[in-house]
């Protein structure tokens, strides 16, 4: 199974806020928009976002989010690194555009599946 | 629990507060599976509180948030002192909203808070009086967990 370490390490992601690395990742969820991360993502997935604001962890926490990544180098807001710090919830800040790292992470993602099961 | 336990509190939400945007929602969230509601109910009731807290917080002066936990069901009751809902059918329609564009950057006032509300309850209720207020009950059948857990 795919741990949060591994994605940060084969992705050479900052980790900012580190909660519990051995977290499994079971998918993605790429979202800017709260509502539709709260209403279609997954427990166990990553959440990829360019929003960087408190209410991020306030919503991986109620969505059981695996880690939050923040693309194109963005850094979270210091509030956001209290309340992440707190809910013990990770955060990773990668260089790339949104969409390179949807490409690096479907594939990582795919790769650690068993092959009939897919994406879900 | 037990069939003649009941459980209930509440909390303060302020309008204007998104530093603290969702802090009822994981307290709540944090109860319900302290009192051994099934997993797959704590999820749809988490993420119909928070929209309704993100709606106080957005819309409204303040409010509170009660919940009320049975052997056979969940209610939470979030009321405002609000401005009201001016055309409940178009709040309702996925993709509308009134919030301003700052709250928008944010990510929130997507037009998703009601459609979400009422696709992740069994039954949702809303009682709005422009200039006044809004009240929302969210009910969460408790007596299925074993069903769809």
């Amino acid at each position: 199974m795919l741990t949060v370490s591994a994605v940060a390490e084969k992705l050479g992601l900052k980790v900012v806020v580190r909660g519990d690395l051995s977290e499994i990742v079971s998918g993605c969820y790429i979202s800017d928009l709260l509502s539709d991360v709260m209403a279609h993502s997954k427990d166990h997935e990553l959440w990829v976002t360019l929003q960087t604001h408190p209410n991020i962890v306030a919503v991986a926490v109620i969505k059981g989010v695996s880690a939050l990544i923040l693309t194109n180098g963005r850094n979270p807001e210091p509030e956001t690194i209290r309340k992440a710090e707190a809910e013990k919830v990770t955060i990773m800040i990668s260089p790339e555009t949104t969409f390179e790292l949807a490409g690096l992470l479907y594939t990582m993602i795919k790769d650690s599946q068993p092959p009939q099961a897919g994406l879900s | 629990m037990p069939e003649s336990c009941s459980m209930e509190g509440s909390f303060h939400l302020m309008g204007g507060d998104f530093t603290n945007a969702g802090s009822a929602s994981s307290a709540l969230k944090a109860k319900l599976i302290n009192s051994g509601v099934a997993q797959s109910i704590v999820r749809r009731a988490a993420i119909a509180a928070f929209e309704a807290e993100m709606n106080v917080i957005i819309h409204a002066v303040a409010g509170t948030l009660h919940y009320l936990i049975t052997a056979e069901a969940l209610t939470i009751t979030v009321t405002d002192m609000g401005p009201g809902i001016e055309d409940v059918k178009l709040a309702m329609q996925e993709g509308y909203s009134t919030a301003p564009d700052w709250v928008r950057e944010m990510g929130w006032g997507a037009g998703m808070g009601l459609p979400n509300i009422s696709k992740h309850s069994d039954l949702f209720k809303l009682d709005t009086v422009v200039g006044e207020g809004t009240t929302l009950e969210i009910f969460f059948h408790l007596k299925e967990r074993n069903a769809d857990s």
